[in-house]
């Protein structure tokens, strides 16, 4: 396993830092000139400052602590992050959603959000509200500890929608993406999620995973790869699963130090600002979503919790002060950093935006 | 790179082109973003083909076009390096495939 790489922050990394990310990202090329400004693609096909849609999912992030290290990780999450949402905070959570029917799906991920202690309180919590469960799950942690055995039973329980990446159905990329031996682990994880009746036809067991390119380059299409995806599991391992999502990786955190280390920044970011598509800045994921950090401050999505970039409403900052009418009326917070989102056929937690 | 004729740089300049006969330029990209669309073969099957022919041609801009185009697609390594070999094959054996005109020309030269 790759639990004996520490992540950006326990290295004293520069990139650990958020303002040093950000200031990377505004850096100009090394043959010259800028990348546009992405708020300025937005502003020219009319999309800029960028506005909610409504808010129907709220993204928890219940913590960094994780037990893999994977090397494009976006929340530098490790072993050695101990970095964690407390009760209290996931009851201000609560507390929030019980004022906000509007909020149909809880998307809970960390890290592994399964390691934090009160992970299995907050899904039956959220479950006795009557809202739909998302949980990313990162597939080892079942087998990582025999406490989490019994996780495939506890979200058919509580019918939680199960997510799980899985950058390739080959062992080569999956591992040098996620650390060694980590794709076997994945593989007989997603097969006791399946014995559970996760992603079998009629179940009603949602089994969605998360492809995310091993390396320098974009997506190709959804259907594409869901298909290749479905075969080669379905032949190789006897496994079977309801969606394929495409997630592209944005320049911050682990995956930004792996393109400066290995040359990449600058050709990464052209391809992201060429494959630009206001198709795809239409639908990206912040319109619909808030996300909550690990110590109850709102952000607009995942990444820009990454980059200590908070909402922009300055009144409803916190989960305490949660107030969806007053979010809705925000403008999104932007940097170059969200060309991920807007590259191609799109990309969000739910995959590809443009249908 | 001023002092070569392959510039990495001038791969991203292809759409140029069309700047000197915009018609027929326009023509050109329309047919290829066609060939290369989904159809009785796959994308990625189309670009495996693609890799192919860039190693058989030998065109720099194309190998890496389509080594990154491969594996956006989803296709691995393994089906990359075969892709190669096909296009290995068919190269040597054109050239192989043409003893048979050699020892044609032998057996009528010779007695």
């Amino acid at each position: 396993m790759s639990s004996t790489i520490k992540s950006l922050k326990g290295r004293h990394h520069q990139l650990a830092d958020s303002a040093f990310q950000l200031n990377v990202l505004q850096q100009p090329m090394r043959q010259g000139g800028r990348f546009p400004v992405f708020a300025e693609r937005l502003r020219e096909n009319g999309l800029y400052p960028l506005k909610p849609t409504g808010t129907t999912i709220l993204q928890v992030n219940m913590g960094k602590m994780c037990n893999q290290t994977c090397k494009h990780c976006h929340v530098d999450a490790g072993p050695d992050r101990k970095e964690i949402m407390t009760r209290e905070t996931m009851a201000l959570c609560l507390e929030a959603l019980r004022e906000a029917p509007q909020i149909t799906t809880i998307d809970l991920t960390g890290g592994a959000p399964e390691m934090n202690p009160d992970f299995r309180w907050f899904v039956e919590q959220l479950s006795a509200l009557g809202r739909q469960v998302i949980v990313r799950c990162n597939l080892t942690i079942i087998l990582a500890n025999k406490k989490y055995h019994d996780l495939p039973l506890f979200f058919k329980q509580h019918g939680v929608h199960v997510i799980s990446s899985l950058p390739y159905f080959q062992a080569s990329r999956t591992d040098a993406q996620r650390g060694e031996g980590v794709f076997e682990k994945s593989i007989k994880a997603l097969q006791l999620l399946n014995e559970a009746g996760y992603g079998k036809e009629n179940t009603g067991l949602l089994l969605d995973l998360v492809y995310n390119p091993s390396g320098a380059f974009l997506p190709g299409s959804q259907a594409s790869l869901k298909a290749e995806f479905k075969r080669r599991l379905k032949n190789g391992y006897d496994i079977v699963f309801n969606d394929l999502f495409c997630i592209t990786n944005l320049p911050i955190s682990r995956y930004l130090d792996y393109l400066v280390q290995s040359g990449n920044y600058d050709s990464y970011m052209q391809k992201l600002v060429e494959a630009f598509n206001p198709a795809a800045a239409a639908g990206v994921m912040c319109r619909n979503t808030i996300s909550v950090g690990w110590d109850g401050y709102l952000y607009d999505c995942d990444f820009n919790q990454m980059l200590d970039l908070k909402v922009a409403q300055k009144a409803t900052q916190h989960i305490r002060d949660f107030d969806a009418a007053i979010l809705d009326m925000r403008h999104i917070v932007l940097n170059q950093h969200c060309y991920g989102c807007t590259a191609g056929a799109g990309s969000s937690c739910g995959g590809e935006t443009v249908k | 790179m001023d002092n070569t004729y392959y510039n990495p740089a001038d791969l991203a300049k292809f759409g140029n082109i069309s700047e000197l006969q915009p018609e027929m330029g326009r023509k050109f990209f329309d047919y290829y973003g066609e060939v290369f669309k989904e159809g009785a073969l796959t994308e990625r099957e189309k670009s495996l083909i693609a890799l192919a022919v860039a190693h058989a041609v030998q065109c720099p801009y194309c190998i890496d076009a389509y080594s990154s185009d491969c594996l956006q697609k989803g296709a691995d390594e393994n089906q990359m390096m075969e892709a190669v070999h096909v296009a290995a094959a068919i190269k040597g054996g054109s050239a192989l495939v043409h003893g048979v005109q050699m020892m044609n020309k032998i057996k009528e030269l010779t007695m």
